[in-house]
């Protein structure tokens, strides 16, 4: 095989313009008259839709026109003459715009000569500078079409109304194609310039149709059913509608047809070209298959997600790929990803076989592809490619050499490349170490959740198997799991305790609790720690005993210093620091936690500060071996104790509940006060607000008032031994208003930020009086979830509801295209080793990255500079 | 009616025309040629307002809390 080497080239440039009839008929190989595709015999007819001149499509025969094979012919074009000239549905505003701007006698554009050379010149330089001349082309337009009479001939100019889809209508009077023709025909070649045309390659007559070029059958391919019955392509179709109606017009007008069956079948012959070009134009019934269904025609093929462009051409497919059901495990570090035996046994990684590895790879060989782990090709040293069976493994592994290369299945270690759809930011896409599992999903540490945003309620994910050592190394370095645990959006770490780790964690470190031998060693027994510290105490036993804060210590590096308030913190007027009574102050010396509770502040995924310390300070492999020990000692921590939810939970006591009426039934009777005084025309507006508004106002306000103290009286009663009050406040899952509204009271809900309105007239169900501006009747729920809604509440809660799912369905269409249409303008940017950010021509977009040259994951949660920190960590002063 | 000069409003870094061999030394700088920087329209009320012509290059000082000072350069173009 002789390989061509060609040298890149940059296209110097790229023109569009319109193609000519004469050109259609130059690259025509043959007219097609006949609308029959084949005869009696199924033998293409000639000068017929599948002559054979047009190309080949069955593997065997020749092409008639060039010679070549199937899939070496790329078809050749044929041609119909069109009886009568239609419009090219794609030009319709180009038309009218040049309708209106030309003479309806002398097809001169209405513009003094003057002011034409100087349209003319400032057309030059714009293309001079490489602008769009589009705006200013409209602009030309514009001004042409002012003019009442012509410059040069005199003539009034009617006003020309453009119907859809494709008529023109000058004075009442239907233009023809043809007289449209005629006009555009008669445009001088310099008119046509000033109009931002190149005449040379587009005339305007060219976008009527007078000959319509007819794709090669390489385009159109037919199908041969089972049945042996031959299945056309939809081209195809609409093809011989145009030629079936072309025909009977020309039959037609030879026999003198009356003018109204002419007209008639210019019409038709119009729509089947229409829908040729475009099934989908505004005005034009769709052209349906005999089963019903649409028609694909031309646009329909390039348009949208699995058209030409997006489907075809940016969008692609690769080998080496898996995909399946993820699901969580705990016990793989973050760095890995468990991966099935079936998949493993697929997916393969060519190496080539040296002196150090023979011995190995014929193992490998010998065990084929179906006792794991084995190989399923050689490709041999003369390049051929030998698939490895039962039959041919023992003699193939016999004769392995040097130089041969085998392709061995996936083993525990290997680099691969895992992503989640939609693959919005650099972590959506991490290099993983492979452990092979049994059963028939990937598993993945619930702590890389949310890079990827993944959860487990049926997403699935892919995986990309790398094929040579530089782009294992290249995924290693760069894309690995603990490379990503700081996020380059906000300089802190997006990967971290979830859920019961923060909760698990909370529990163990909280306040004093005693932890047996017994229990430490459980705690610790999958983290590497094999030393028990000095025990904090003995019992009256003489049994020693750790405090949970000793425990967690164990997994933190020494030497790391730190200081930060707790999630739990309760926010003091004056913060007493390490002497927190709330334990929510969190000290940590030389690797020891002296005070403070770990919580989601600390470990938590996007919030955990000591994550993010001991990452920057101790390297990402460091961070990652924290994040696998601190998760596991989590889930023990959780298990020790237990963190269970039940209905019982949102159990209130009954002076409780009674104070939680009472406020809402104040609420209630304010907000009946605040009516009276509305109705009364006693209130005062708020200032830049009408009546109307500042009722609404002070109503939403109240009854959140009374929302918000229903909750605080509900709190009160639930202490951090509710375990639901631990996740929230612990910052693990949840938040207070929930709780609210599961204990307290729902509350007010809303559309569009006020209160719900709509309905019937005046009111919003019938339930109600006409005018109520009373608090049940506009939404407010004033039970709560355990209590449960009464039907109206129900109704107006399910309205709140569905407004929160509209939401979400159009923030992420609208999101996606943002997204897309960014990607698309920034992709080719890049930093050069100098720091500059330069587009692919070398010019500079900005001289020093970002002008200020930081990288957002090496800085402090975003902050530009980490002096201050330094100097305080060695002196242990503040500077300023 | 009192005018107003741009360059003092607060939001208006520091734009100045810069001299032949400063230019050439940024330039090399980065080694590129004068068209791969970034461009800025002869018609851009600042350089209207110190008087650039086509070819010129403006240097711009901004100054921003992270970076302190950061320099930008703009060729003037039609």
């Amino acid at each position: 095989m002789d390989k061509i080497h060609s040298m890149p080239k940059r296209v110097g440039a790229i023109k569009f313009g319109l193609i000519s009839p004469r050109e259609v008929r130059k690259m025509s190989i043959t007219p097609i008259i006949t609308a029959d595709t084949y005869d009696d015999d199924g033998y293409p007819i000639d000068m017929g839709l599948m002559d054979l001149r047009l190309g080949v499509i069955d593997p065997g025969l020749k092409c008639k026109s060039c010679g070549s094979r199937a899939g070496e012919c790329p078809g050749h074009f044929g041609h119909i003459e069109l009886v009568a000239p239609v419009i090219h549905i794609g030009f319709n505003k180009i038309i009218r715009k040049i309708l209106r701007s030309t003479c309806r006698k002398c097809s001169k554009l209405l513009l003094e000569p003057a002011k034409k050379d100087e349209y003319l010149s400032q057309l030059n330089t714009l293309k001079e500078i490489g602008h769009l001349p589009e705006t200013y082309v409209n602009e030309i337009f514009k001004e042409a079409r002012k003019a009442k009479n012509c410059p040069y001939c005199g003539e009034e100019q009617l006003e020309i109304k453009f119907e859809k889809p494709s008529d023109y209508i000058e004075d009442g009077e239907k233009l023809t194609p043809t007289e449209i023709r005629d006009r555009l025909e008669n445009i001088t070649d310099d008119d046509v310039r000033v109009m931002g045309m190149n005449p040379e390659t587009a005339r305007p007559e060219w976008m009527i149709l007078t000959v319509l070029p007819v794709p090669p059958v390489t385009v159109r391919p037919s199908i041969t059913l089972e049945s042996g019955q031959r299945s056309e392509d939809d081209l195809t179709h609409k093809l011989v509608d145009i030629i079936r109606i072309n025909q009977r017009f020309q039959e037609n007008r030879e026999a003198g047809a009356p003018q109204l069956i002419i007209e008639d079948l210019w019409e038709l012959l119009q729509y089947h070209v229409t829908t040729y070009f475009d099934n989908e134009v505004s005005g034009v019934p769709p052209a349906r298959h005999r089963s019903g269904r649409p028609l694909k025609t031309l646009t329909q093929r390039l348009k949208g997600k699995e058209g030409r462009f997006r489907g075809s051409l940016s969008g692609k497919r690769v080998n080496f790929s898996a995909r399946t059901v993820v699901s969580p495990d705990p016990n793989l570090s973050i760095n890995e990803v468990g991966i099935p035996y079936e998949i493993a046994k697929h997916m393969t990684i060519p190496l080539k076989v040296i002196t150090s590895n023979i011995d190995i790879l014929k193992k490998y060989v010998s065990n084929g592809r179906l006792i794991y782990p084995g190989a399923n090709y050689v490709v041999r040293g003369d390049g051929k490619r030998v698939k490895i069976t039962e039959i041919n493994s023992e003699e193939l592994a016999e004769k392995l050499e040097i130089g041969w290369t085998v392709e061995r299945q996936l083993i525990d270690g290997d680099i691969v490349l895992f992503n989640r759809q939609p693959s919005l930011h650099k972590m959506s896409i991490m290099a993983h170490t492979v452990k092979v599992l049994p059963y028939k999903t990937f598993r993945l540490n619930p702590s890389v959740c949310p890079p990827y945003n993944a959860d487990f309620d049926g997403d699935e994910m892919n995986l990309h198997v790398l094929q040579n050592y530089e782009a294992m190394a290249e995924a290693k370095i760069l894309m690995q799991v603990q490379e990503n645990i700081l996020s380059p959006r906000f300089g802190g770490p997006i990967i971290g305790g979830i859920h019961d780790h923060i909760s698990g964690m909370f529990l163990l470190t909280r306040n004093e609790k005693n932890v047996n031998k017994n229990d430490a060693l459980e705690l610790l027994r999958k983290a590497e720690v094999r030393e028990l510290p000095e025990p904090m105490g003995y019992d009256e036993v003489g049994d020693p005993f750790w405090s949970g804060k000793q425990i967690f210590s164990q997994i933190l590096p020494k030497g790391l210093n730190l200081e930060f308030s707790a999630e739990v913190c309760m926010k003091c007027d004056t913060c007493k620091k390490k002497e927190c009574e709330h334990d929510s102050y969190v000290f940590i010396e030389d690797g020891e936690l002296i005070s403070g509770t770990i919580d989601e502040r600390a470990i938590g995924a996007f919030k955990g500060l000591v994550l993010d310390k001991i990452v920057k300070e101790f390297g990402t492999t460091r961070g990652s071996q924290f994040i696998d020990d601190v998760t596991k000692l989590a889930i023990r921590g959780i298990m020790r104790t237990g963190l269970s939810f039940g209905i019982s939970d949102e159990d209130i006591p009954k002076e409780a509940q009674v104070q939680i009426q009472k406020s809402l039934v104040t609420a209630e009777t304010e907000v009946s006060k605040l009516i009276a005084a509305y109705e009364a025309k006693e209130l005062d507006p708020f200032p830049g607000r009408t009546l109307d508004e500042t009722i609404e106002l002070s109503i939403m306000q109240k009854l959140g008032k009374a929302r918000d103290q229903a909750g605080n009286i509900a709190g009160n009663y639930l202490g951090l031994e509710n375990s639901a009050v631990i996740m929230a406040r612990s910052g693990a899952r949840g938040s207070m208003l929930n709780l609210t509204q599961m204990a307290g009271c729902v509350g007010q809900q809303a559309v569009r930020g006020e209160r719900i309105r709509r309905g019937y007239s005046g009111r919003t169900l019938p339930h109600f009086d006409k005018g109520d501006l009373g608090a049940h009747a506009h939404g407010f729920v004033k039970s709560s979830y355990k209590s449960g809604l009464n039907p109206t509440e129900y109704f107006f809660h399910a309205i709140g509801g569905r407004e929160g799912l509209v939401d979400t369905a159009v923030r992420t269409s609208q999101s996606g295209y943002l997204q897309r249409r960014l990607v698309n303008a920034l992709q080719d940017l890049e930093v050069q080793y100098d720091r500059t950010v330069r587009e692919t021509r070398g010019v500079i977009v900005q001289f020093k990255y970002g002008e200020d040259g930081i990288d957002s994951t090496k800085s402090d949660y975003g902050e530009p500079e980490f002096v201050h920190k330094v100097v305080k960590s060695v002196t242990g002063k503040e500077v300023v | 009616m009192k005018k107003f000069s741009l360059l003092n409003h607060e939001r208006i870094p520091m734009h100045e025309i810069m001299a032949e061999d400063e230019i050439s030394s940024v330039l090399k700088q980065y080694g590129i040629g004068k068209e791969q920087l970034p461009k800025i329209k002869v018609n851009d009320p600042v350089i209207k307002e110190i008087n650039a012509t086509v070819g010129d290059v403006v240097k711009i000082t901004r100054i921003n809390p992270t970076s302190g000072k950061s320099y930008y350069y703009r060729l003037v173009i039609e």
